[in-house]
């Protein structure tokens, strides 16, 4: 086995482009610090912070897809194994099943559980490729949902979990709209910044590699399946991070909320962003929620789902690489200028 | 006793519904490696198209015929209209199923609404029938005909695709597409027609489906993971890995059902890890 995460990145990038990358960045995590400022308590959670969480899902999805070249079904599935084990092991509406741990020790076990169920999948899906690996882990996602819907003793069957709430730390109600949002996006920025590091990584090269020519690097000496299941595992985690944070927005976890529709959701949220930059998931996240808020202002409110099936088909149509691959191009186009456009 | 024999009847009965709609699925992939996301989609849409047609004109059978007209419409413009632009683009192939499944789904529920709905079989299998060689045992008569319908369907299959040409440029494709086309024959025209006999056999597994049990939303899902459990057990890509698929998840959901209710669909779920365990390429399937 060769996995070692070692930052052997060449960072070579002419001053000026590395300078402007940091003015990029810089602009944005001020943008985002200064957002709640201007904004109301529904453009804040609803809209901000719900943006930031299932963009993080969403993310995981990325990593394993973009990097990994495997498209998962089952991301959300890790978020609701997270939040069902913060349920479980800390505090809910049901005392007779939680087992009422603190937070520091609830949500690590709920984190460590979520990837050890990501690395078991991983395990089982990584067998197989491409459109394959979206059948087995959308069977995947169905049957955990069901077996929480059927399961009384410890997912509490249909009803699932409620009065879910994150800890408060040193007084502050981490509930509110303005920590909440901050919350999220520290967990995002975490997690973004987490992807952006493991793909500069040996470890994550070799991903890359893998993804592109798995027969060569298994005849070089990597361990393709080992790569991959490690993969898994790191999108597990991510997805747990978002899990988390799903599961204190909406103060409760069910079956439902894990049901093979809302993880296709995942799938759009990635697809529309594009998969092809670790930004794309938080921008198809903004989107997706952006259309699922308004659509009621498009057309009638119980047709959203027409309204985002419908989007959907006209990014994978026109662009498969989704809105971010669309502004590459478009931008790319502009600065060679006229001349070299296709 | 009674009970272990019921319950085999129900698995069969449920297997052979299975077998209906994932038969069109592995049909599809096999020759295309198309994996139809929208299939239990067109499940669905059969079933209402079926249900709206036996409604109006009263007469169940030309509702299983306009259920297996629609979708195969419908499969024949999808794979002339988009699948057919995107070749070889497993992947984009898949998404754009996912986001038709999704658009069906909504129109479906728009149209029909969210209420369940009920066929009326003829009279002729509406009823119950006698079992031999038991104590009096009676059961219901549209299912054993659900049973030889399925057993015909199977068979007409393998006759289509064993002792007809197109059956044997189908299967010549599966082989080697690149191979087929370069003997002459219209590689597009063998794919239509493949997609359409797909689709036309959700549409009328969604009738005689929705028939035996009940068409509401949310079955669409149910029927896709069927077929997909189905196909990657029984092997993808073959009609009859399909069948003994169907079979061993149709008996192991019912057996489950019976004896620890509980845990139906878990087992069949345990199934399908064993299966990718220990035969990844499914019971009858290939490596491809």
């Amino acid at each position: 086995m060769t996995i070692a995460i070692q930052d052997t990145t060449v960072r070579s990038p002419t001053n000026l482009a590395l300078h402007g990358r940091i003015a990029k960045y810089g602009l944005l995590g001020l943008a985002l610090l200064a957002y709640p400022l201007m904004a109301s308590d529904f453009w804040i959670v609803q809209i901000g912070a719900q943006t930031l969480f299932m963009g993080t899902i969403a993310l995981s999805l990325m990593w394993l897809g973009g990097y990994g070249g495997m498209v998962s079904l089952a991301q959300l599935t890790f978020a609701g194994v997270a939040a069902y084990m913060v349920a479980v092991f800390g505090v809910s509406n049901r005392p007779d099943i939680s087992l009422g741990w603190e937070w520091w020790a609830a949500i690590p076990v709920a984190l460590l559980i979520a990837t050890a169920f990501a690395t078991i999948t991983g395990m089982l899906a990584a067998r197989t490729e491409g459109i394959y690996t979206i059948m087995i882990t959308l069977a995947i996602a169905v049957a955990f949902s069901l077996f929480c819907r059927q399961n009384y003793a410890i997912f509490n069957g249909f009803a699932g979990f409620a009065g879910l709430k994150p800890p408060s730390l040193f007084g502050l109600n981490l509930r509110a709209p303005l920590p909440f949002y901050y919350l999220s996006l520290a967990f995002a920025a975490a997690a973004y910044a987490g992807v952006v590091y493991v793909t500069r990584s040996t470890f994550g090269l070799a991903l890359q590699a893998v993804r592109d020519n798995p027969r060569r690097m298994r005849a070089i000496g990597f361990n393709v399946y080992a790569h991959r299941v490690a993969a898994y595992a790191m999108s597990g985690l991510l997805a747990a991070v978002g899990g988390l944070l799903l599961a204190w927005f909406n103060g409760r976890i069910s079956p439902g909320s894990i049901a093979a529709g809302p993880c296709i959701n995942v799938l759009v949220m990635a697809v529309l962003g594009g998969m092809v930059h670790p930004v794309g998931p938080y921008v198809g996240a903004l989107v997706f929620i952006l259309l699922q808020n308004f659509a009621i202002d498009l057309i009638d409110p119980e047709r959203f789902n027409l309204v985002i099936g419908v989007a959907f088909l006209i990014i994978v149509l026109a662009s498969p690489d989704g809105l971010v691959g669309l502004w590459q191009r478009m931008t790319r186009r502009r600065s060679e200028g006229p001349s070299s456009q296709r | 006793m009674k009970q272990f024999i019921l319950t085999t009847l129900n698995g069969l009965t449920l297997g052979a519904l299975y077998f209906l709609v994932a038969s069109g699925f592995t049909l599809v992939f096999g020759l295309m490696r198309n994996v139809n996301l929208a299939h239990g989609a067109l499940y669905l849409l059969g079933a209402y198209v079926g249900w709206t047609v036996a409604d109006k004109v009263e007469y169940w059978l030309l509702g299983v015929a306009a259920g297996f007209a629609a979708t195969a419409v419908l499969g024949l413009g999808l794979q002339l209209l988009i699948f057919r632009r995107m070749e070889g683009q497993d992947l984009r192939q898949t998404m754009v199923t996912i986001g038709i499944s999704i658009v069906l789904a909504d129109l479906m529920l728009w149209f029909w609404g969210g209420e369940t709905y009920q066929f009326t079989p003829p009279e002729v299998i509406d009823g119950s029938l006698l079992l031999p060689f038991t104590p009096n045992w009676r059961y219901p008569s549209y299912r054993i005909a659900l049973l030889v319908a399925a057993a015909a369907i199977g068979v007409g299959l393998w006759l289509f695709l064993n002792r007809t040409k197109v059956g044997m440029m189908i299967r010549a494709g599966v082989d080697d597409r690149a191979m087929l086309a370069a003997s002459g024959v219209n590689v597009q025209r063998v794919f239509a027609i493949t997609f359409m006999v797909g689709a036309g056999l959700a549409g009328f597994a969604g009738v005689v489906g929705g028939t035996a049990l009940s068409i509401a939303p949310g079955e669409d899902v149910r029927y896709l993971l069927a077929s997909l459990i189905v196909v990657i057990v029984g092997g993808l890509g073959s009609i009859t890995g399909a069948a003994v698929g169907a079979l061993i998840i149709g008996l192991a959901e019912q057996y489950g059902l019976a004896y620890s209710p509980t845990y139906g669909a878990v087992y069949t779920f345990l199934i399908l890890v064993a299966a990718l365990a220990l035969r990844p390429q499914g019971l009858m399937g290939r490596r491809a």
